[in-house]
């Protein structure tokens, strides 16, 4: 029974809750990540790697 | 079936080191495990309980017995030494697996082609079923599906990523026999599903037709693809892992997890064809499409997004547009295209809520698709005179702007109140074909048109004048097949809500079949189009092989010892 607090309810109900948090924040570091300023040179460096191979 | 001498490089007139020659682990291991499977699908066969299983078994006898010869006849061929992974500082790269991929990619995708033409003219006339079981419309139907998007698209994936990976790693192909395992490993799949449908074996699964030895089979393969991808990028020298190579890896790991998924069976026996799934009702509905929904995210998205992240850039000599957008989109795709599936699902028994997940998250699936169209597309900036001279550059091009045409249409057609119309009539066959003839069509072909040369060392292609006819004569063919779709689909869509002013439905279910028969005429027309022009692309293509001039190489003969 879900609406009986218990620990494991209490357990299940906040892992299955905090996916959401989770992958919100990951998502939010990645896009961090890629403005991060000091990326942008090698980013560009690697936007034009197809064409610097032998 | 051309010559082995197409596919493989001999190198045996080369000055060797004095090593004794032995066989590898791989090679003696391969040899032997191969040698068992041969007797035990002997076995198989010979106690299968019906037709199509023995047949199955006896031809994977056959067929274990070649891969032990091949083994065995290939270390005779081959040096002592195995190719080395560089030579005077330049990798050595691996190109026989991509040229076989190549190769058998054109052969499935005219023969998944030509079924389709078949099943649509079936469709307009009937009487082409000719009351045969084998090629009767739903015999054929998987059939066309599964040539297209896995025989063909997959050997373009299998063929681009080998390639695409080496070249931006900077680094040899993982494996000796692995990635010759994978090649010829995947086209077994493809010939027991193929034929497997053919004889009445399926498991009814849309995309997941095959069997469970089928699919046991293509696990096995599957994880070997993955290691030799792997492996490749473990050893690379560019320090950077390449953006096309995240797509790539995406692509191999979820249709894995797919697969696995999906796929849970338990035969009635091993030594026969039927099985049946692990759970039932309204749970393998939903397990169905949350693999079939990500069959199309991540084997006819992720895998071909990462074609239009190597080669449009290669082709259009310009570098990727925003390098951000491209992480930025790959991770929102990752992240949202796992929940869209239960949208195939709506107003069936899946729990409301649960179709309006489905739904949510489809219509955000809209912001990831056109951040990748864009990027693809404005990659041309500075370059867009080339659209003009090069066709095979325009092909690419114009496969982005279907992707994102058909990933507008996507999430508007996953809208609850737009699918009561829509659902289960044609509009969902022309949105799947402005996508897969569109966009994965056009890529791989794009795709192709650049790769063949360089694998095969030629400058270019044998005529640039044949990809501009097979440029006009396939889009004339796409724009027939999705805009009589379009049509029939809405038409059919409105006929089957259609009430009288007492409450009756206005129109019985063969006035709808009959109303469609002029735009099923039209769509086996475009369907002919497109397949006349994958015909001229394949002697176009075939002659640059045969004919076409060879590129002048660098020298990379292997320094003689001292």
């Amino acid at each position: 029974m879900k609406a009986i607090l218990t620990l494991d309810n209490l357990a299940s109900g906040l892992v299955t809750t905090i996916w959401t948090p989770v992958f919100v924040a990951i998502f939010l570091a990645i896009i961090a990540y890629a403005f991060w300023p000091r990326n942008k040179a090698a980013f560009d460096e690697a936007a034009s790697l197809p064409l610097r191979e032998e | 079936m051309v010559s082995g001498g197409v596919f493989f490089q001999r190198e045996s007139a080369m000055p060797q080191p004095s090593i004794s020659k032995t066989m590898t682990t791989g090679e003696s291991g391969l040899a032997l495990i191969f040698a068992v499977a041969a007797f035990l699908c002997l076995i198989a066969s010979a106690k299968a309980l019906d037709a199509p299983f023995a047949f199955h078994a006896g031809l994977s006898a056959a067929a274990s017995l070649a891969v032990v010869f091949f083994i065995i006849n290939r270390y005779y061929d081959r040096p002592a030494a195995l190719p080395p992974a560089e030579i005077n500082g330049r990798p050595n790269y691996n190109m026989g697996p991509i040229k076989f991929s190549s190769f058998m990619a054109m052969f499935w995708g005219i023969a998944g082609f030509l079924v389709g033409l078949i099943i649509a003219s079936q469709l307009a006339w009937p009487a082409l079923n000719f009351d045969l079981p084998w090629i009767q419309f739903g015999r054929l139907r998987p059939l066309h599906t599964s040539a297209v998007i896995f025989a063909f698209g997959g050997n373009v994936l299998i063929a681009t990523s080998f390639y695409v990976v080496q070249k931006s790693c900077r680094a040899r192909l993982a494996g000796d026999l692995a990635p010759w395992f994978v090649v010829l490993g995947y086209n077994y799949f493809i010939l027991i599903a193929g034929t497997g449908y053919l004889l009445g074996v399926t498991q009814s699964k849309e995309y997941a037709e095959p069997e469970w030895y089928a699919d046991l089979w293509l696990t096995i393969v599957w994880v070997t693809y993955l290691l030799v991808f792997l492996g490749t990028i473990i050893k690379r020298r560019e320090p950077h892992i390449f953006v096309a190579n995240w797509f790539y890896l995406a692509f191999i790991v979820t249709i894995a997890v797919l697969h696995l998924g999906n796929n849970p069976a338990l035969p009635v026996s091993f030594f026969g064809s039927k099985s049946y799934i692990a759970w039932g009702g309204i749970q393998d509905a939903m397990f169905q499409w949350w693999y079939g929904h990500n069959a199309v995210g991540f084997f006819l998205t992720a895998g071909f997004l990462a074609i239009m992240y190597y080669f449009i850039p290669k082709r259009a000599e310009r570098p990727i547009y925003s390098y951000r957008l491209s992480i930025i989109h790959f991770w929102a795709l990752i992240f949202l295209y796992i929940w869209a599936g239960p949208h195939h699902l709506h107003y069936t028994a899946l729990p409301d809520w649960t179709q309006t997940l489905g739904m949510t998250f489809s219509i955000m699936l809209w912001m990831p698709s056109w951040g990748g169209m864009i990027n693809g597309l404005m990659t041309l900036s500075g370059a867009w005179d080339k659209l003009r001279t090069d066709p095979v550059l325009r092909m690419l091009v114009v496969s982005v702007a279907f992707y994102g045409m058909s990933t507008f249409e996507g999430p508007m057609m996953s809208i609850k109140v737009v699918n009561s119309l829509s659902h289960y009539t044609d509009w969902t066959i022309g949105h799947v074909h402005s996508g897969a003839l569109g966009w994965v069509g056009f890529v791989s072909f794009g795709a192709l048109y650049c790769l063949v040369p360089w694998v095969w060392n030629r400058k270019g292609l044998y005529s640039l004048k044949l990809v501009n006819w097979h440029f006009w004569i396939a889009t004339l063919g796409i724009v027939l097949y999705i805009s009589a779709m379009w049509v029939s689909g809405i038409l059919q869509g409105l006929m089957w809500r259609a009430y009288t002013s007492l409450g009756f439905l206005e129109y019985s279910f063969i006035e709808t079949v009959e109303a469609m028969h002029p735009f099923y005429v039209i769509r086996a027309a475009g369907g002919a189009l497109f397949l006349i022009g994958a015909l001229i692309m394949a002697f176009n293509l075939w002659m640059t092989v045969r004919v076409g001039e060879q590129e002048v190489q660098m020298p990379v003969a292997l320094q003689p010892a001292e």
